[in-house]
């Protein structure tokens, strides 16, 4: 019997070579931000732990309630400087540095095809799109990684999605994703690990990729998924361009990347195939990502606030296509418009091309990289009755501030257009 | 060990922002978390719940984020365990590592709000004093027992060291 790619990797780390209902694994990265590594350095503290296992495989990324929204946040940044300091922790990252972890790590190279993550967040499953077993754990499963290097697993089944069918114009990877979800609900991959493929995945930029495996956590799942293909190895060399020396590496191991696909005869527990050519753009109504309707059916819905950003929508593929839209434009009269390219990488490419003028000028408030709008931590708060539309990932009660405010999921097409009407539509209404 | 209390019912998916919401996530603090449990979905949770007293809900309890304070806001309030149809995956594993006892149960819907539970982990029988019911758990896996055995995974750690799982998980 075959393994799909999860098992493969999963296997290549198990501590007992073997793979078992429940594993110890051996872990090649493992992350915490401002939220989850404070608790995690109190709980290696407390533990009376000395040292960690790799001072290099060990990160901190300060983006939740940065650049600091009061003492409280600036002090347990500080608190990680510090522990990073002390225990010579190499990959400490200040907001400034940073930006959105998960935009991040994958800029950086600091997590690879292959390679079994771990990180203190739920998105941390973003990390999939390039063939990386990553999902996310407490903070406590962190401080034992920082110390052990290891990781205990309950072994996953996985649902393979196969997406068929020419995707339409405005449709991108969240539409897809968002669809999905509808399609099995917020605890349809309960445990389990989404594995996305088929032709119409092949016709998907990376960034689109990156938005699916991201909201893998929506439904339940352990982690989301894709196998290594052509597409994964441009994208990693296109990023190499960017970083320079050690940072850098080489994709010198092909055959290690050629392996990194499930086998033919591999088992799933599931296999959905989804015809994405009729698909419209979507939207997550208020309060699960599962409520999807198409765009076009909620015209109706007024809107306070928009959000383009975060660890789902905040790489420049995403500024790009809302640029395309607003360009020339200006967004309703009384709208808060907040866009927040997701990584300082990201706000200089935008800046480059044009596209921060462009939303200055359609009269955007073009904030810095910081996960704060989309959880109500900062930058963005909404008040009672207040309704947003989000290109983020959860519209639970209270997400992004009052239990009695509302949020809607999209992609940036659709958070673009209608931020230039002031409620929800399809893109077409606004570029016919 | 046995743990008794009364019944707080909750329904279907409800995450972690509902038992904790994201503003207070700077604190690290179990009692403050505590105090805030549940604030968005039912303000006067915290202030209501005994000590001892035990969740009861329904399916994918603690989905969302991954964060930690969740359980301990749940722990900091006073509750003695939770019980649900199923739990997320992120929560489930931090209720492990923290010890905070949970329990996956089918018969959810025959428990009321305010019944009184007397939970028998050791020997994975739960019983209604309300109702004069039993329902029987299934066993945790050996591997979770053992983590469970020391009081959560740090102590696990420290007690067995990093080889940890050198044999089977039976």
């Amino acid at each position: 019997m075959g393994l799909t790619l999860i098992e493969k990797i999963l296997l290549r780390h198990s501590v007992s070579k073997k793979l078992e209902d429940f594993i110890y694994a051996n872990v090649d990265f493992c992350f915490g931000n401002d939220i989850t590594a404070p608790l995690a350095a109190k709980a290696f503290l407390k533990a009376g732990f000395d040292s960690v296992f790799d001072t290099r495989k060990v990160g901190f990324m300060c983006d939740h309630f940065l650049p600091a929204r009061d003492f409280k946040a600036a002090n347990n940044a500080k608190l990680l400087g510090d522990f990073s300091r002390k225990f010579k922790i190499k990959n400490f990252f200040d907001i400034g540095q940073c930006g959105v972890e998960h935009v991040f790590l994958i800029e950086q190279n600091l997590v690879k095809p292959g390679q079994l993550v771990i990180g203190a967040d739920s998105h941390t499953c973003t990390l999939g799109a390039i063939g990386t077993a990553a999902f996310g754990v407490g903070s406590t499963d962190l401080a034992v990684a920082m110390k052990e290097g290891k990781v205990w697993v309950r072994l996953p089944s996985t649902i393979k999605f196969v997406y068929k069918g020419k995707i339409g114009k405005w449709v991108s990877g969240k539409d897809i994703i968002l669809y999905t979800i509808g399609k099995i609900g917020v605890d349809g991959a309960l445990y389990k690990v989404m594995e996305f493929c088929g032709p119409a995945m092949k016709k998907l930029g990376m960034d689109d990729r990156l938005t699916m495996t991201n909201m893998a956590v929506e439904a339940a799942a352990m982690t989301g998924i894709v196998q290594v293909d052509e597409l994964t190895v441009k994208y990693l060399r296109q990023n190499q361009k960017f970083l320079s020396g050690r940072q850098a590496g080489k994709i010198k191991n092909q055959k290690l990347l050629k392996s990194l696909k499930s086998d033919k005869d591999a088992s799933y527990e599931n296999i959905m195939e989804i015809d994405v050519s009729k698909l419209e753009p979507q939207v997550a109504c208020p309060h699960l990502p599962s409520k999807v309707r198409p765009a076009r059916s909620l015209g109706g819905t007024k809107i306070h606030q928009v959000f383009i950003g975060s660890c789902t929508n905040g790489r420049i593929s995403d500024l790009r296509i809302a640029a395309r839209i607003l360009r020339g434009k200006y967004i309703k009269r009384g709208l808060r418009v907040i866009v927040s390219p997701a990584t300082p990488r990201v706000y200089r490419q935008a800046a480059r091309e044009g596209l921060i003028r462009i939303f200055v000028e359609a009269g955007c408030i073009v904030g810095p990289a910081t996960c704060g709008p989309c959880l109500g931590g900062h930058m963005g708060i909404l008040d009672k009755g207040e309704v947003a539309l989000a290109t983020t990932n959860r519209n639970f009660i209270g997400r992004m501030g009052h239990p009695e405010s509302f949020v809607y999921l999209s992609g940036p097409a659709v958070a673009a257009a209608s931020a230039i009407k002031g409620r929800i539509v399809h893109p077409e209404e606004v570029t016919r | 060990m046995v743990i008794k209390g009364k019944v707080h019912k909750f329904g279907d998916n409800i995450n972690t922002d509902d038992i904790i919401a994201a503003k207070y996530l700077d604190s690290q603090d179990e009692a403050f978390l505590g105090s805030k449990c549940m604030e968005n979905i039912a303000p006067n949770f915290s202030k209501e719940v005994e000590k001892g007293d035990i969740i009861v809900a329904g399916r994918n309890f603690g989905s969302g984020s991954s964060r930690e304070h969740a359980p301990l806001s749940i722990k900091g309030c006073g509750v003695s365990a939770v019980i649900a149809r199923s739990f997320a995956r992120i929560f489930f594993r931090n209720a492990i590592n923290i010890g905070l006892p949970i329990i996956e149960l089918l018969e959810i819907d025959n428990i009321s709000e305010a019944d009184i539970l007397e939970i028998d982990l050791s020997h994975s029988i739960i019983r209604n004093l309300s109702k004069d019911v039993t329902y029987t758990t299934h066993k945790y896996p050996y591997f979770l027992q053992e983590i469970i055995k020391y009081g959560g995974l740090i102590n696990w750690i420290k007690t067995k060291g990093g080889g940890a799982n050198e044999g089977s998980d039976r």
